[in-house]
């Protein structure tokens, strides 16, 4: 427990201190969002309508952002090898890094929501609507990062093949994200239903992602 | 344990070059009689006239496109679990067949929906839970491709393999509701669920004949895998010499 708590420390302040982890992905959305309506026109009217959308498909790819480096900064610096002959399950690890990776890159996005959504001139509801399910939506973005980012570990363009491993794998998540924040633009359909889902998917990717990413990372050699 | 005879590449080689041309003569053959059938025997839908023959292609690679994927979780298990040395190399011989086959299913759907439905593409559960399937075996072939040790690509693919055997239902499901959620009533739905047996008899002679396809391919492309893996380690031995 003291080893977990250690290396959650040591992620944060890594992804804090070093190369700018929050700051630039909140950085990316921002400028994602900016560029929208600069592709659709200014009007108000349906960037409020497609406002959800917008947000869930930046916060997926600024998500991404970051991925390549969670466990490859580890390989080069030989930690990686450290970590693979502790005596911590491998798998409980790679699910705290996972977990300290989301406080540094998911958890700033749906900070940042409140503000990008006044651009997108969302109300109050649909701008909550929004963070809630990004709340719970991005920690299974991450989950399912954890995958890729433990195959891509040891390739010379990761980020690339990462992107393409990982983004087919989260049309769940985005489904039931956008499907439940728009309920709150939409109207009558319930919010719970889709929002359940996305609750169950995050729990899924919970289990698969520490598992398939400690078995990635423990066939590396 | 015949699985574990076939663990050694070189009688699994001697197998396949006993089986090979017997099992491509077959495969010519049902499918000479499955493509006669389908085209000529069958009779022309009334609503949908000749474009009906479309199908005998499309269904039957609708099927190897998700068997193909069976094929390799299967394999991957292998990869992960036993250790089978030919898992591996199945593995890796099943990912372009199946990327082909998916490949044909989405060309030929496409390119009934033009007459049919008006356009080529439509944002259907079924026809989206393909085009996503085709996107995981490209990055099937991707990873492949990207990790130069053949035995370290295959642990890296048969764990995204089975990654992907997980979330494809979970996909599939997830594309189902987003589908019936944009538009209610589907132009997919057939308009009646059985089909006459006029129809029925060549369709599973043509899903018979391309499982009997795939077979062959899948063999013939093992066989080379392997053969393409000596080269490989001879080439590698050989620069060591020279070093």
């Amino acid at each position: 427990m003291k080893a977990l708590i250690a290396l959650l420390v040591r992620d944060m302040r890594l992804a804090v201190r070093l190369g700018g982890g929050a700051p630039m992905g909140v950085l990316f959305f921002l400028t994602v969002v900016v560029l929208v309506p600069f592709a659709l026109g200014p009007d108000l009217a349906l960037l409020r309508r497609i406002g959800p959308a917008i947000l869930w498909l930046g916060a997926l790819l600024a998500s991404l952002l970051a991925l390549d480096r969670l466990f490859a900064a580890d390989y080069e610096d030989g930690s990686l090898d450290l970590i693979l002959m502790s005596s911590v399950p491998l798998e409980l690890t790679v699910a705290v890094k996972g977990i300290a990776h989301w406080l540094t890159t998911g958890l700033p996005l749906v900070v940042a929501v409140p503000v990008l959504a006044l651009f997108l001139g969302l109300d109050p509801w649909p701008m909550a609507a929004v963070a809630l399910t990004l709340l719970v939506g991005t920690p299974a973005l991450t989950f399912i990062g954890l995958v890729g980012a433990a195959l891509a570990v040891t390739l010379r363009r990761g980020g690339l093949i990462l992107a393409i491993l990982v983004l087919p794998l989260t049309i769940p998540v985005l489904i039931f994200g956008v499907a439940a924040a728009n309920t709150a633009i939409v109207g009558p359909v319930s919010f719970g239903a889709p929002f359940t889902i996305l609750c169950g998917l995050t729990l899924i990717s919970f289990v698969i992602g520490p598992f398939a990413a400690a078995a990635a990372l423990r066939h590396l050699e | 344990m015949p699985v574990m005879d076939l663990a050694n590449p070189s009688r699994f080689l001697i197998l396949v070059e006993r089986v090979l041309p017997w099992l491509a003569a077959v495969t010519v053959c049902v499918l000479a009689v499955g493509l006669y059938q389908a085209l000529l025997v069958a009779p022309d839908d009334y609503q949908q006239g000749a474009t009906v023959k479309i199908m005998f292609i499309h269904v039957p690679s609708a099927w190897l496109a998700m068997f193909c994927w069976a094929v390799m979780s299967v394999a991957a298990l292998g990869t992960l679990v036993w250790r089978h040395p030919l898992a591996d190399v199945a593995a890796k011989a099943a990912a372009p067949l199946g990327a082909a086959f998916t490949f044909l299913c989405l060309l030929t759907g496409s390119l009934w929906g033009r007459p049919m439905w008006g356009a080529y593409w439509v944002w259907d559960g079924r026809l989206t839970s393909v085009l996503v399937l085709f996107l995981m075996y490209l990055a099937v072939l991707a990873l492949w491709r990207t990790v130069e040790d053949p035995s370290r690509a295959a642990r890296a693919v048969a764990i995204l393999t089975l990654v992907g055997a997980v979330n494809l239902p979970i996909i599939k499901f997830s594309v189902d509701w987003w589908a019936t959620l944009h538009q209610p009533a589907s132009v997919l739905r057939m308009g009646a669920p059985t089909i006459h047996s006029s129809i029925l008899v060549p369709l599973l002679i043509m899903g018979v004949a391309f499982m009997l396809l795939f077979l062959t391919l899948h063999l013939a492309a093992m066989r080379n895998e392997i053969l393409r893996r000596r080269v490989r380690t001879l080439r590698l031995m050989q620069a060591q010499a020279g070093a």
